[in-house]
């Protein structure tokens, strides 16, 4: 029989008081569809103002409740109380890992954005066709080899499981390679020789060793390894092609 | 268009590694390493083994099978070093280890093949 | 309400600056979660595949200098404490192949009819050629 409420375990830090985070206990009821975020919602409501916390669609798709439940990266939102009630266990809620903290469960994403921003997620083509020729068609099969990258939605879950996130700051990171992929195999876009500098680096595709944590916790199913082991195979290609064809300018 | 940094060629010869060290390794080492020492199969005479790996083909297969799975430990080994004991600072002397390490067993490789 | 007093609490904040907290990622981040140990494991497989090479070569080497030379050398092989190295070693190569052929379909999907196909299928193939290889090679020497 499931208990009637739950424990969770929220991370707090308050930058004006504290050197570094600390645990504080909340007692929840525990309603048979409700989800950790409820739970968060229900503390700040009825039990302590000042829990911060990010959250907007509450339906898996925004991608801006991203926190570590009991160790693991976790969309809120999708996660539900009764699958921890149902065991007994308590439910600890931690900012996502490899972040720096702004406050209790909220993460400093600029660092991020600026390596999302790095790799040109947006269409790069070479020649804009004009607007009289009508809209690009594409074939569902050309559709097919990017769709699947094109479900991120910047949950950062991804680089809070991968460990070299944690250890090299500077790696670029699973999201922002699987969107750079995501553009370099849509048949509209002609970028992809320009986000080679940043994506064929040492810092880029190189520094992951396939741990595939990135994949394992994606909410969306993008499969970021797979976008970073395909880019890694189009880059030897491409280090081969160097040596055989001269670069223009 | 800049040009891939030649991080590519080193994995290359991680994966050529890779693929020859999953499909050749675990029969070579069963074979020679288990089985023949505890008598489970009969191990082939010194003479019958020689003039097998004398064969050219042979030494050609074995020189493959020494050197690029060598090349495939010294990536995978460097990425392991940096992240798992933090040391990406050492940087230089890891690639120098790990992959001078690979060019000498690989030479001594060529060598005992070239001379047997 | 605000505390005017609150900025005077912790060294190095100030009322208009977030001080963010780093944590510190350990030395021993792998053994926190059984997946990273298992990433490690996979890794570490590497020194078991070198260590079969160098041991290779060794056995060539006394192939090279004559029958007694490699007597000696499988007298070593047949050492408990070397047997045991060769039987931990084989566990870690077995399982340096089976992860490789597990990973190497997302690095190389196949595309059929428009879709990509699933993945243990195109991993099937590399299962199929190990057994073909491993016999092959198991015939050769054995024959």
């Amino acid at each position: 029989m499931m208990a009637d409420k739950i424990t969770l375990e929220i991370a707090r830090y308050s930058p004006e008081h504290d050197q570094e985070p600390h645990f504080q206990s909340f007692e929840v009821p525990v309603h048979k569809e409700w989800v950790v975020l409820d739970a968060l919602n229900h503390i700040k409501d009825t039990v302590d103002g000042t829990l911060t916390y990010r959250w907007s669609c509450r339906m898996g798709i925004c991608g801006s409740c991203g926190m570590m439940v009991n160790g693991e990266p976790k969309l809120t939102c999708a996660t539900f109380l009764s699958s921890y009630a149902k065991n007994g266990e308590k439910i600890r809620v931690e900012p996502l890992r490899y972040f720096p903290i702004v406050r209790d469960l909220v993460t400093e994403l600029s660092d991020f954005l600026a390596k999302l921003k790095k790799v040109k997620p947006w269409l790069l083509p070479k020649d804009e066709p004009p607007l009289a020729q009508g809209e690009f068609l594409q074939t569902p099969e050309q559709v097919d080899r990017y769709k699947q990258f094109s479900m991120c939605i910047n949950c950062t879950l991804c680089y809070a499981a991968c460990p070299v996130v944690g250890l090299d700051p500077v790696f670029v990171g699973p999201a922002a390679i699987a969107l750079a992929q995501r553009y370099n195999m849509d048949s509209r876009d002609q970028g992809a020789g320009e986000r080679t500098a940043i994506l064929a680096h040492p810092d880029g595709v190189w520094g992951c060793t396939f741990v595939g944590e990135c994949t394992r916790v994606c909410p969306k199913h993008v499969d970021p390894a797979g976008a970073i082991q395909q880019y890694k195979i189009a880059a030897v290609l491409d280090w081969l092609k160097s040596f055989v064809a001269p670069r223009g300018a | 268009m800049a040009k891939p940094s030649n991080e590519a060629f080193f994995w290359m010869l991680f994966s050529a590694g890779g693929v020859v060290a999953a499909l050749l390794i675990p029969v070579q080492l069963f074979l020679f390493f288990i089985a023949f020492p505890l008598g489970w199969l009969q191990a082939p005479s010194h003479d019958s083994l020689i003039s097998l790996v004398r064969m050219p083909l042979v030494r050609i297969y074995l020189f493959i099978l020494c050197s690029l799975p060598l090349f495939h430990w010294a990536h995978r080994f460097r990425y392991t070093l940096y992240d798992g004991l933090k040391v990406k600072h050492l940087t230089g002397l890891i690639f120098v280890l790990c992959y001078g390490g690979a060019v000498v067993g690989t030479a001594i490789a060529a060598c005992l093949l070239w001379t047997i | 309400m605000m505390n005017e007093d609150a900025g005077k609490s912790a060294p190095g904040y100030t009322p208009f600056h977030p001080r963010w907290y780093r944590p510190h990622v350990s030395v021993y981040w792998w053994l926190g979660e059984w997946h990273y140990l298992k990433f490690i494991l996979r890794e570490l497989s590497s020194v078991a595949v070198a260590f079969f090479v160098i041991e290779t070569l060794f056995m060539l080497s006394a192939l090279h200098e004559g029958p007694e030379a490699y007597a000696h050398f499988q007298a070593v092989l047949r050492n408990p404490l070397v047997v045991l190295i060769n039987i931990i070693s084989f566990l870690f190569v077995v399982f340096h192949t089976i992860t490789w052929f597990n990973l190497a379909p997302s690095a190389m999907p196949v595309r059929m009819g428009g879709k990509k196909l699933p993945e243990a299928l195109v991993a099937a193939p590399s299962y199929v050629a190990w057994v073909v290889i491993s016999a092959i090679v198991c015939w050769i020497v054995l024959h």
